[in-house]
């Protein structure tokens, strides 16, 4: 399908581009940071009584004394090393800090958007084999009703409902506190994890915790999936190749799901790079909601108190991600559709 | 604007239009009229009980202060919509003239640029909100700047393509050839005709920027209490959720999904006004 030669030349343009937007975005969130008003240092010592010369020494130790364009060059250079520097809220490197919570957020991420495909794909192509009957309006209603949906919210619904009244699932956490204290997670991917440990018990606690976090995050997105698979589907239910199935005497699934809805595909794959975006943005809320103990989280604590480091640390590491992310779904988009050639 | 709107639209045929419409008008009118509709004092404990399940004399219930749950909906519109509104005109304003300049000059001002709200677009923009409000400190105007920067590039990119598919048309070049200034032909010629899909994506950017506000409120980035607020209010519901005090979070959520519904609805039903083959295609 794709010659290697190519799709490593497509990787070096695509790269091109990257390194420019996650240049910009870091550039932005370091003056962002500097030019507004906010002191990390007050906010370290705790703001109250503190000697002018002890604030001194402090912004001497985090560099904060030298003139901006310095520390921002001294920034650049250290994150092209892989330094992202130190946090002043927990004191560890910044780095560690991310790899330490960035396997529950990513496994939040793939789990929510799963959810999302397997609604929206669904709900989308049945909506379409039944154009403007009752089921299709009534999914046409709740993919536009879905973008008004507030996540934290419709997670903390969730919560009244199947955690409060009826007690099917924990409200909070990726594991239960008895079974946390003598857990020592690998991978830090717990599903993961419990699959090498063999532990269906370890293994049923986890996907219990994250049943509800991923739920909220994949209905939200799950709208817009369903719209653009009930309109890539309604394009292609039309065309000749879907009716010489049909007259080849195929069954009406195998029409619909494997000729039809294949070629639906295509523009429902390229649109989920730019959903990993909103997903990202949706992790931060659904982790606050469920105390989910992930990257989201850390970011919002580290906003709260001043952590320029951990801030653009994140921000720099939420953006390599994303591009990452959309760099494979260009490819997987080049399997898909045998004519996209790079 | 009146006449744009008896020409075109035939309320009747447009269903999602007028239901748009009607629900963010019922929004309007009872935000305004507040002190007048709300039952009791938004903000002041007004005596009684607290943490009260819904009831005739309090519609809603009362919540952990003592104070009346639908009072403090009723004002809690008001910031909802001053936020959402005023921070989409803004990135409307700034989104469209970066947008006009650079589809309308090109060249490398044009890639810089594109480059610029291509890098703010694919982020996520709660992330970002949520660091400038942080920086700013929480008051209403540095809310509304913060939200506005998040959808300055779906401005840019609407009204980019458009002036790239424009510039290269007759009546443009015509303009040209009578050696009209570039400021008059993008004034008179270009942006007139981006109007219609800027309202349609204006009320897009206005559904999503309240449950932004709302969010940026229910990390705790929002007003400061007691300022009756949809999502400072749901973040303390949450506190009392496992006690089972249902009505704290229920109704402000319902509300922001009604307003945030009524202003998507009408993007929608533009969308359908300006290209009527859009409607059986998409939802």
């Amino acid at each position: 399908m794709i010659s290697v030669g190519g799709l490593a030349r497509y990787i070096v343009t695509r790269l091109a581009v990257t390194v420019p937007m996650i240049l910009f975005l870091l550039t932005f969130v370091f003056f962002l940071l500097r030019i507004m008003p906010g002191d990390p240092v007050l906010a370290m010592l705790g703001g109250r009584n503190i000697s002018p010369q002890l604030i001194e020494e402090y912004r001497a130790r985090l560099g904060l004394n030298k003139p901006l364009l310095a520390q921002y060059l001294e920034y650049l250079s250290k994150i092209l090393h892989g330094d992202f520097g130190t946090s002043t809220r927990t004191g560890k490197k910044i780095l560690e800090d991310i790899l330490l919570r960035f396997p529950a957020t990513l496994e939040l991420a793939i789990f929510g958007m799963l959810v999302a495909i397997l609604i929206g794909l669904w709900s989308g192509t049945y909506a379409a084999i039944h154009s403007d009957r009752p089921a299709d309006h009534a999914i046409r209603i709740f993919n536009i009703g879905s973008f008004a949906i507030p996540v934290f919210w419709i997670g903390l619904v969730l919560q009244l409902i199947f955690g409060v009244w009826l007690k099917w699932f924990p409200v909070a956490g990726r594991l239960d506190p008895k079974i946390a204290a003598s857990f020592q997670p690998i991978t830090r991917f717990y599903i993961l994890d419990s699959l090498i440990m063999k532990d269906p018990q370890l293994l049923a606690d986890i996907l219990k915790h994250l049943a509800m976090p991923s739920f909220t995050l994949g209905l939200v997105l799950s709208g817009l999936i369903g719209r653009i698979s009930r309109s890539s589907m309604l394009e292609v239910i039309d065309k000749e190749y879907v009716t010489t199935a049909r007259s080849k005497g195929l069954t009406e699934p195998k029409v619909n799901y494997k000729h039809a809805l294949r070629n639906a595909l295509i523009p429902i794959v390229t649109v989920m790079g730019l959903q990993f975006a909103i997903l990202m943005g949706g992790a931060i809320l659904t982790e606050t909601t469920f105390s989910w103990p992930g990257l989201a989280r850390y970011l919002v604590q580290s906003v709260d108190s001043r952590d320029y480091m951990a801030i653009q640390g994140a921000v720099v590491w939420i953006a390599i991600l994303i591009s990452t992310v959309s760099l494979i779904i260009d490819i997987i988009y080049s399997f898909l559709d045998p004519r996209v050639r790079y | 604007m009146v006449r744009w709107l008896t020409k075109r639209i035939h309320l009747r045929k447009q269903r999602l239009l007028a239901i748009g419409i009607t629900v963010v008008l019922i929004f309007v009118l009872v935000t305004l009229l507040a002190p007048w509709i709300a039952p009791y004092d938004p903000v002041n404990y007004m005596g009684g009980g607290r943490l009260e399940p819904p009831s005739a004399s309090h519609l809603m219930g009362v919540d952990n202060l003592g104070r009346d749950v639908l009072s403090r909906i009723i004002y809690g519109g008001r910031i909802a919509l001053i936020v959402a509104v005023s921070s989409v005109l803004i990135s409307l304003s700034l989104g469209s003239l970066i947008g006009w300049i650079s589809g309308y000059y090109g060249g490398l001002l044009d890639r810089t640029l594109s480059l610029l709200m291509d890098s703010l677009y694919s982020f996520p923009s709660m992330i970002l909100a949520i660091i400038m409000v942080a920086m700013l400190g929480p008051n209403l105007l540095n809310m509304i700047i913060s939200i506005a920067v998040v959808y300055i590039p779906s401005f840019f990119r609407v009204v980019r393509g458009q002036v790239l598919q424009l510039k290269s048309q007759e009546f443009v070049e015509a303009a040209h050839a009578l050696g009209a200034a570039d400021l008059r032909i993008v004034l008179l010629h270009i942006a007139p005709n981006t109007i219609n899909s800027m309202m349609a994506v204006s009320s897009f950017c206005i559904a999503d920027a309240i449950l932004t506000e709302a969010a940026l409120s229910f990390l705790g980035f929002g007003l400061p209490p007691p300022t009756p607020d949809w999502g400072f209010d749901i973040n303390t519901g949450q506190k009392f959720l496992l006690s089972g005090k249902w009505w704290l979070i229920t109704f402000p959520g319902l509300m922001i999904v009604l307003l945030s519904l009524g202003f998507g609805l009408i993007g929608e039903g533009i969308s359908d006004l300006l290209n009527p083959k859009r409607k059986r295609k998409l939802a």
